[in-house]
């Protein structure tokens, strides 16, 4: 065959799919790519450095900012490292809501993650139902947080609010809502030949490379490895709780939608055992006078498991008022980097969005 | 697979399940939407309630709140007039400013689309700008969701019954950690050091003192107060009345940190050494000073410090005029007062004791060979009751029985005294009365919760044993033909609201006659100044004015180069509105005579 000239092609970055400002520059000849490249820095806001000139209260409502799809995950991050440097027992209560409210923002990112991989292979009814079904998830984040997207709700000593008054009914009656609603969702993108045919084989992630780059999450699972951190390192009351781990072999973009479409399921399965078996009494250990906090010298690192994979917040205190650093580890810093650079080589110009969709980008976790 | 997947071509077509029906995301405005019950949507503020501490300000992460004057709120005692404008540029509606609001005042409403033709809308007054929004509050804060710390460290005390028998201090004081805890209360709003008459920079000791560095914490304190450990034992502490978070919890310890903080130095020489304080050279000026109460010492200890060369002229055996001979060493030991005067002394001010002016020197003689004079002379002649009987033996002035016990000697009170009055002097003279061994019976003419004494100190004395009988009005004292008190008459009276809207009066109740034995009786019905030292050249220059001198805001009389202080010229009469008198004179004494100074 004849090679071809090779063409620069940017993709991005205004919000390539939908995953956030980031832009991949690749190297095409024809439709195939030959060589890609990601180049971020449209998103850069100085989180971690930010967070340095804030108190241990103040730098909570920064944690949000790291995944605007999901930021329940990293500030649990937060939460519980600042709470492992400064020794406080959070109350019982408060653990369940976390994990309530970390399964909600699972169900609420994989809604999305439904709607992004869809519109990326142009099937936008998909799209439209499940943000419509995900603004239900919204309705509960309000009800509960007193904001839809940026909750601000988990922070160091538990959690800002208990339950308002018939939250566990509405909780429960969405759950069986969206169910019933995952059924329709077969039907539309999983049964669907188009997705199928354009998902198989697509993206392939090499399973020997996988542990190398540092690969987490549905990607990981994917891969056929199973590994969770809700399961590995179970933190606030994950192993009181009954949930499977779903894993695939074919490491292509449908393998990893086949786990996430498990996953969804499985959230569902833990909001209603959290709502069966919470226990009464108090969310929130008092924290000292946010001014005059001030934390021993020391440092401690908390990781959770977000729809991406495992999120991370290293946290040192220099025994100040202030972190002395904050050094947050998402995991689209690797799936969308070094990974996707290397799945993006041999595959077709169309596919890109898809293939980003499937890796989990997340740009504002790549530039913190 | 095959090309052709009919399973795959019709499951996707369960998508017209939705044909011609409504979408469930929702029209707005057309649609009008109620936000949840906890939504964080714009501010409301309740403008009375807030008092400007500005606490939300110094949360605010985003820097969104600026603390500003607001037309029709005027700024008084424990508001410092400035209400909280939120620029919505920058509001992440986080709340955190509702969580660690002290009054309550700040809210989160419904409230989520403001539109507007103004470009400086952003800037939102709450509360001002949408006063209507009280009935859609969501976002609020309650004392259990609050991040402030609303109960006080307790502090260690005698009990009751040990502490009458002996005159050891009652207060035992913070220990380290309790006084760290106690500091991390404060959200260093600073409208105690508007209340303070001296300005004291009440934050930033604390601050220091939560910082774990008491050492700073004294230097800071030593800025404007050079009498710091009696105001940490016996201050009137009227910061703590406007605390902020005394809105809805105990105020922070002020008084007590200042305590801890001057404790920690328990010597003169350790005092100087942590202070270590700039002494000017001497500048050639002379001042005197008439009485060494708190105002005088103060006067003497800043002036000394600038340069001046200062002599006080003192009619006791020691300094610290009514704080050495007017409150009970329980309250203030006087190693207490001893140490801070010893520092004074360190740094250069001379004292001549036993010296009495008008007597032992005269007015006019340190008048004239001075540059500057400062009197602060206080009250130190009691009023009598004027009634039948006062003058037998065992009937006296409560000032002058604790002048006595303090200066050492024995006095005869019998065992059982009644003290006439409801101030401070009135429960320290039965405190130590009850300390004597005497049963003690308080008289007072209106209600318990009418008295001007410390409630602390009230609570102090019944847990002494000490009876008060309020809405009594003595009317006579009864004595024994060796003219001897055997008893006290009085009255039993009714609170009667006065016309005008002032505070309910008592009226005695004719027949309501009740006679107690009693061996001494105690009057304490308030002091008055005694200014017959004066020469008459000068007092005829010196205006007075119901008792007090008439001073102006640089503490000067109306005689050129004599200036007053304390409670002969400042109706509060209390140590530290003397502290702020002798600091206020000493900058006027400076500006007078050292004009190159500033």
């Amino acid at each position: 065959m004849k090679r071809e000239k090779a063409t620069t092609l940017y993709i991005g970055p205004q919000h390539p799919g939908i995953t956030g400002n980031m832009m991949v520059r690749l190297k095409v000849e024809g439709d195939t790519i030959v060589g890609a490249r990601t180049e971020v820095g449209y998103l850069h806001r100085a989180f971690e450095k930010l967070v340095e000139r804030r108190n241990w209260v103040q730098s909570f409502t920064m944690m949000c900012r790291f995944c605007v799809p999901e930021p329940d995950p990293v500030e649990e991050s937060y939460a519980r490292a600042v709470e492992m440097l400064d020794n406080i027992e959070i109350p019982e209560r408060a653990k369940w809501i976390r994990v309530l409210v970390l399964e909600l923002a699972r169900i609420s990112s994989l809604l999305l993650w439904h709607a992004g991989q869809g519109h990326s292979l142009g099937l936008y009814t998909m799209g439209q139902w499940s943000v419509g079904d995900r603004n239900y998830i919204l309705d509960l984040f309000e009800d509960l947080t007193g904001a839809r997207i940026y909750h601000m709700f988990i922070w160091p000593g538990g959690v800002r609010r208990d339950f308002p008054k018939g939250f566990e009914d509405k909780v429960l009656k969405t759950m069986d809502y969206l169910e019933k609603r995952l059924e329709d969702y077969d039907n539309l993108l999983f049964e669907n030949s188009i997705f199928q045919k354009r998902t198989q084989g697509v993206g392939y992630v090499n399973p020997e490379k996988v542990i190398e780059h540092g690969v987490v999450g549905p990607v990981l699972r994917g891969s056929g490895i199973k590994s969770d951190i809700r399961i590995d390192d179970p933190y606030e009351v994950y192993d009181k709780l009954k949930f499977e781990v779903p894993t695939q072999t074919g490491s292509d973009i449908w393998a990893r939608a086949l786990v996430r479409r498990v996953e969804i399921r499985q959230s569902i399965r833990i909001i209603r055992q959290v709502i069966e078996k919470i226990p009464k009494g108090d969310v929130y250990t008092k924290v000292p006078n946010p001014q005059k906090w001030k934390i021993a010298r020391g440092d401690a690192f908390a990781r959770t498991e977000s729809v991406r994979g495992e999120v991370g917040m290293y946290v040192a205190s220099d025994g100040g008022a202030k972190p002395r650093r904050v050094h947050f580890r998402g995991a689209a810093y690797v799936h969308a980097v070094t990974l996707l650079e290397e799945v993006l080589i041999g595959q077709n110009i169309a596919d890109v969005s898809a293939i980003m969709n499937s890796l989990g980008t997340c740009p504002p976790e790549i530039e913190r | 697979m095959s090309f052709f997947d009919l399973r795959g071509t019709l499951k996707p077509l369960t998508s017209l399940k939705q044909f011609g029906k409504n979408p469930h995301t929702i029209r707005y405005p057309e649609v009008p939407v109620e936000a949840s019950d906890r939504y964080r949507g714009f501010h409301f503020n309740e403008i009375e309630e807030c008092i400007g501490c500005g606490n939300c300000a110094t949360i605010c992460m985003n820097e969104s709140i600026d603390m500003i004057p607001v037309e029709g709120v005027e700024g008084d005692k424990g508001d410092s007039g400035l209400r909280p404008r939120i620029d919505y540029g920058r509001c992440c509606y986080c709340g955190l400013c509702v969580d660690v609001c002290p009054t309550g005042s700040l809210s989160l409403t419904k409230d989520y689309i403001h539109v507007s033709e103004d470009p400086d809308t952003f800037l939102f007054l709450p509360g001002i700008e949408n006063p209507d929004a009280n009935n859609r509050k969501t976002y609020i804060s309650t004392k259990e969701t609050s991040l402030n710390d609303w109960a006080r460290i307790p502090m260690p005390e005698l009990e009751g019954k040990e502490r009458v028998k002996s005159f050891a201090e009652v207060v035992l004081g913070y220990n380290e950690e309790q006084a760290r805890q106690e500091a991390e209360r404060c959200i260093s709003c600073g409208i105690c050091t508007e209340v303070c008459p001296d300005h004291m920079h009440i934050p930033e000791y604390i601050n220091a003192i939560a910082s774990g560095n008491d050492e700073d914490a004294v230097r800071i304190i030593y800025d404007n107060n050079p009498l710091p450990e009696l105001c940490g034992k016996v201050c009137t502490r009227r910061c703590e009345d406007v605390c902020a978070i005394a809105t809805r919890g105990e105020p922070v310890a002020i008084r007590w940190l200042k305590r801890y903080a001057t404790e920690t130095a328990d010597a003169s020489d350790v005092i100087k050494d942590i202070v270590n304080p700039e002494i000017r050279e001497r500048n050639g000026k002379k001042v005197g000073i008439i009485g060494a109460g708190p105002s005088g010492l103060t006067a003497a200890y800043y002036l000394a410090l600038r340069g001046f060369d200062v002599t006080i002229y003192e009619a006791n055996e020691k300094a610290g005029g009514m704080t050495m001979y007017g409150i009970p060493k329980y309250r203030l030991p006087l190693d207490s007062i001893q140490k801070q005067v010893d520092y004074i002394v360190s740094i250069g001010v001379k004292i001549h004791f036993n010296t009495k002016v008008g007597k032992d020197i005269s007015f006019k003689e340190i008048y004239e060979n001075n540059d500057a004079v400062f009197m602060g002379v206080g009250f130190p002649k009691a009023w009598t009751l004027g009634i039948d009987g006062e003058d037998a033996k065992g009937s006296m002035q409560a000032v002058n029985f604790l002048h006595m016990i303090n200066s050492g000697e024995d006095v005869e009170v019998g065992n059982k005294v009644a003290v006439v009055g409801g101030g401070n002097v009135a429960i320290d003279a039965a405190r130590v009365s009850r300390r004597l061994g005497a049963e003690v019976t308080i008289l007072y003419r209106r209600r318990v919760q009418d008295m001007p004494a410390d409630w602390e100190e009230i609570e102090g004395a019944e847990d002494e044993g000490v009876h008060i009988e309020p809405q009594a009005i003595p009317i006579k004292i009864h004595t024994d033909d060796k003219g001897n008190v055997k008893a006290i008459e009085y009255l039993k009276a009714e609170m009667v609201q006065s016309k005008d809207g002032g505070r309910p009066k008592p009226v005695a109740i004719e027949g309501s006659n009740t006679i107690m034995e009693v061996s001494a009786v105690m009057a304490a019905i308030g002091q008055q100044g005694d200014y017959d030292f004066i020469d008459k050249e000068y007092a005829e220059k010196i205006k007075i004015e119901r008792g007090r001198f008439v001073v102006d805001k640089n503490q000067q009389t109306t005689l050129p180069r004599l200036f007053a202080g304390g409670d002969a010229a400042n109706r509060t009469a209390d140590a530290i509105s003397a502290i702020a008198d002798g600091l206020r004179a000493c900058k006027a004494i400076d500006a007078m005579l050292m004009p190159s100074n500033k």
